[in-house]
């Protein structure tokens, strides 16, 4: 049973791996040449990468920001009176194909691009991106407070704390842990996202996935073996924190 | 101001959710005009087109692979979950199991692409040219790689519940292991497996990008026609249509699931 369980884990692996092997290859075909860095250094030189890989940061940072206050907000609303429609419409959200919600946002931006005098560029890729990771906030957040003693809460109302000094003083603390775990969330959620982004993006706002899809269907290129293995690896550690924030 | 803690979300999921599927239900009605615009008259057309033996094909592929990618991932990933479910270390091997589902999707394709290209690893380590990538079966290993974790999760959950001491009795009654699990625990873990089934089934259907990089170009699926649709194919109706028959799928199969008291997420 070990036995299966290691090799399944393997299937799950063994491909990152192979990859991370290759991005320190020094040939640039798929035979075993020799340990060099030169791939990290071609993609850390190039500028294509870069700038998209700035604005898959940018893009990530306030779309995060935005969504984990949207989405905490929600959940302490939830939690304090459930919204039976609120809730479905956000479970909805998280399981509508991405094709769709990306082919809806597009449709929604043109639409709207008749009354505005807008172009798609980073504020619609933002918006998109808020739009499909504030449910995984609302769900993690929402998971902590199931566990959170109301009384605590009371007794500072009791107290003679307002109802926002309350959520501020005493709710809001308790919940930071998994506020922190869902922000890590939404951020690898939106960093890594390509179907809705692509959809949405204007020509100002490539962003590093999109890149990454060029390059993969442009054919063998160890330089993207070595971009993949930093974004997995960097994505790998946000995850494993996040999980670790949330146990607590 | 009890409802103002909300107010943000209700605002977002109207304008990011309900308005732009309000839009696509609109748009499915109408025509497609000249310059790939969107004209009137109301029609039915988009939608009858989707019956066509042309694009039936393309649901039937559809359902088929995801039907296959789900029963393959129920497979292998039931000994799995049992286990998991069975180990002292439950906590080190979930992670090993969910890690690569919250690193990037796309690289991770990209990742089989490396390996099973003409001039891939696999065909420059054998010295073989098997043509292996972009076909169905790629499709098909491209999904169970990717969802294994979402049939593994549901059964783990129901198996880790699982009460022992059943599994003792029957063996106390002579059941050998093989009977024991295919009398006690597979019947008990049904509410998991359905689960799995439906969390499985519900994003392959749905998929997109495992087609358009590990499929050939007789590997179109839904995901792809709609994307199709809306991009160089500029028939916006149509792709508004389909999209929403996809929708109504994945939706419909979880809603289901749900009213049953299954438990999904």
């Amino acid at each position: 049973m070990k036995a299966y369980a290691a090799i399944m884990c393997c299937f799950l692996h063994v491909p990152l791996l192979i990859l991370a092997l290759f991005s320190v290859n020094s040939s640039k075909f798929t035979v075993w040449e020799g340990f060099s860095l030169r791939w990290y250094r071609a993609a850390l030189g190039d500028r294509e990468l870069l700038e998209s890989a700035a604005n898959s940061l940018i893009i990530a940072v306030v779309a995060t920001l935005i969504a984990t206050a949207i989405g905490t907000l929600a959940a302490y609303g939830l939690w304090k009176r459930a919204s039976n429609v609120l809730s479905s419409a956000l479970y909805m959200s998280l399981v509508t194909p991405e094709i769709v919600t990306g082919v809806s946002l597009l449709a929604l931006f043109q639409w709207s691009f008749r009354f505005l005098h807008l172009r798609l560029g980073m504020h619609t890729v933002i918006l998109a991106h808020v739009a499909f990771s504030v449910a995984y906030v609302v769900v993690v957040v929402m998971a902590r407070l199931r566990s959170f003693d109301k009384s605590l809460e009371e007794a500072a109302l009791d107290l003679g704390a307002t109802e926002f000094g309350a959520f501020y003083r005493v709710t809001l603390p308790y919940l930071a842990p998994a506020i922190a775990a869902a922000a890590m969330l939404a951020f690898t959620v939106s960093i890594d996202d390509y179907v809705i982004t692509s959809l949405v993006a204007g020509v100002d706002s490539q962003t590093l996935p999109m890149v990454i899809y060029a390059l993969a269907r442009r054919g063998v290129n160890p330089m993207l073996n070595a971009v993949s293995t930093m974004v997995v690896f960097g994505l790998g550690v946000m995850v494993l924190v996040s999980e670790r924030l949330r146990a607590k | 101001m009890k409802n103002a803690f909300k107010a943000p979300a209700w605002l977002l999921m109207v304008a990011t959710f309900f308005v732009p599927m309000a839009i696509i239900g609109v748009y499915s009605f109408l025509t497609r005009g000249g310059y790939g615009g969107i004209e009137r008259p109301f029609t039915m057309e988009n939608y009858t087109r989707l019956f066509d033996p042309l694009y039936g094909v393309i649901f039937a592929r559809s359902v088929s692979i995801a039907a296959v990618a789900t029963v393959f991932c129920l497979l292998l990933g039931f000994p799995l979950a049992l286990f998991i479910a069975r180990s002292a270390h439950k906590n080190f091997w979930l992670t090993l199991v969910i890690l690569p589902f919250w690193t990037s999707f796309l690289i991770r394709l990209y990742a089989w692409m490396f390996l099973l290209r003409d001039t891939g690893l696999i065909n420059t380590l054998f010295h073989t040219n098997l043509p292996m990538l972009y076909n169905n079966g790629a499709v098909i290993l491209g999904l169970v790689y990717g969802y294994l974790p979402f049939a593994v999760l549901p059964m783990y959950a129901t198996l880790e519940r699982l009460d022992n001491t059943l599994l003792e009795a029957a063996a106390d009654l002579g059941a050998t292991p093989l009977r024991g699990l295919f009398s006690v625990t597979i019947p008990l873990a049904m509410p998991g497996i359905r689960a799995a089934a439906i969390l499985t089934f519900v994003p392959c259907i749905g998929t997109y990008l495992t087609s358009d990089l590990l499929g050939g170009s007789k590997t179109i699926l839904i995901g792809n026609l709609v994307q199709n649709q809306f991009t160089t194919a500029r028939d916006w109706p149509f792709g508004a249509a389909a999209s929403l028959v996809l929708m109504g799928v994945a939706l419909g199969l979880l809603f289901m699931a749900k009213r049953r008291g299954e438990e999904l997420l």
